[in-house]
């Protein structure tokens, strides 16, 4: 198991971020309100912003640490982001997106991967089409295979399906949970939308002004008597379950 | 048309040619370092460049002469250690338009790079690549548009210098007599009619990249 251990401090036009946790192969929500210092932490773990001091370490990949010195650029960490605007390049087709991530692969390995990532993701019809001329839900899809095609060692969300309408929300969590054990890493994905969290976590990690203060099994964390706010989506994931959406 | 049209044509069109080239490659590489870095003294770097475009041409030609002239602060050393001076020849020419073009491929470019959504920038590197192979496969692309009208804007300005070049190339008939310069000589020796042709020749070229420049930027002009 490789994992991601994480402990950063930056401070930040008066905004301190002080966070430290840890997770396994394992799906993490990072959960709080905006401004709580979320996406910041995902910037901080993939090197496209420096830390003041911490760790960010997965197994024994070390991709920075104030004390040894070590700062890897981002280019050499190996993590998988996805960005809340999903960033897909406009002025390159599906394939060629989905193939600027497969940086280092052998020609082999990489027609192979993109194949498999093709078809699990549902893009092979697609391979041609601009990412102006797709739907939302398919852009998602396509930047989520961008980001994994390399194997990359941890993968980061930042609030991926804030953009869509809450029948593709649906759809898209589903389809996350279905790709997950393909892809044995730790996934850290970001929102602020309680019931994803719920839907989604293995494990949430509640942030408040830069500050971890909780972390825990989902139904351990949005526990009506601790935070009372969960109580209605509570009873909405227990419909769910129960078949009435 | 007498040969001296037509030499003055192909020299402003060669003199021109070179200058955008210049001006494409360090114009790119400085309003990618405006656009994307931040050190101190940046906006004193953003006015120095900006310069030329609001200075008389003529201030212009003061400080290539101060700079470049043999007895200048770099032209000295020049000629001192290869016995070359750019002075009066259309190697001067080419620097002076140079100068004045310059400011105009910062600023559209600049612009371009600075509109580009830099999320895109940091999935690149995410994704392993190196700032050098985001630059040309993210950057530039993205940034075509801009780079296409700063190339023609100028190109355009380059073919239309008058006054630093007259400081520091001179106006030698068939040396470095370009286009701008021959016209002034034709008119003030009263040779209308080869003005005329001159006038109209460069009015429909610069309409016609302006037209260019236009269709690839709304932004400008």
């Amino acid at each position: 198991m490789m994992g991601l251990n994480v402990t950063l401090h930056k401070k930040v036009n008066g905004f301190t971020l002080d966070a430290e946790w840890e997770v396994g192969d394992e799906l993490a929500v990072i959960f709080g309100p905006s401004g709580s210092g979320k996406s910041m932490t995902l910037q901080l773990i993939a090197g496209l912003m420096h830390p003041d001091d911490g760790v960010v370490s997965s197994g024994d990949k070390i991709f920075y640490d104030s004390k040894q010195k070590i700062w890897l650029p981002p280019q050499q960490r190996s993590i998988g982001y996805v960005f809340q605007d999903l960033a897909l390049f406009p002025h390159m087709n599906v394939k060629n997106n989905i193939l600027f991530g497969a940086k280092g692969l052998d020609n082999q390995l990489r027609d192979k991967r993109f194949y498999d990532i093709v078809t699990i993701f549902h893009l092979d019809e697609l391979e041609d089409k601009f990412p102006s001329e797709i739907s939302g839900g398919q852009k998602q899809r396509v930047a989520l295979a961008r980001a994994l095609i390399r194997g990359p060692a941890v993968l980061l969300l930042d609030e991926p399906f804030s953009s869509l309408d809450t029948e593709l929300r649906f759809e898209m969590r589903n389809f996350l949970r279905d790709i997950r054990k393909e892809f044995n890493m730790p996934v850290i994905l970001v929102t602020h939308d309680i019931l994803e969290a719920f839907a989604l976590a293995d494990r949430v990690i509640v942030y408040e002004n830069g500050r971890v203060i909780v972390v825990g099994k989902p139904h351990e964390v949005f526990n009506p008597q601790t935070m009372p706010e969960c109580e209605f989506p509570l009873f909405f994931s227990y419909m769910i379950s129960k078949g009435f959406f | 048309m007498d040969t001296s049209v037509l030499f003055s044509l192909r020299l402003s069109l060669q003199v021109a040619s070179v200058a955008t080239v210049f001006v494409i490659v360090i114009g790119i590489g400085i309003a990618y370092i405006l656009a994307l870095k931040n050190f101190r003294g940046k906006e004193m770097l953003d006015i120095l460049f900006t310069l030329p475009l609001v200075l008389p041409p003529t201030v212009i030609g003061y400080y290539l002469i101060v700079l470049f002239g043999r007895n200048g602060l770099l032209g000295y050393y020049i000629y001192t250690w290869t016995g070359f001076s750019i002075m009066f020849t259309w190697y001067a020419a080419v620097l002076a338009s140079f100068v004045v073009a310059l400011p105009l491929m910062i600023k559209t470019t600049r612009a371009a790079i600075e509109s580009i959504d830099k999320n895109l920038i940091n999935a690149s590197y995410t994704l392993g690549h190196s700032e050098l192979a985001t630059v040309f496969n993210i950057i530039l692309p993205l940034a075509k548009k801009g780079i296409i009208a700063g190339t023609v804007l100028s190109f355009a300005r380059a073919m239309g210098e008058f006054g630093a070049t007259l400081m520091i190339a001179g106006n030698i008939p068939g040396k470095t007599a370009t286009m701008p310069l021959a016209i002034y000589s034709s008119a003030s020796s009263g040779d209308w009619s080869t003005a005329n042709i001159m006038v109209i020749f460069f009015t429909i070229i610069s309409g016609g990249f302006l037209y260019i420049a236009n269709r690839f930027s709304k932004r400008f002009v």
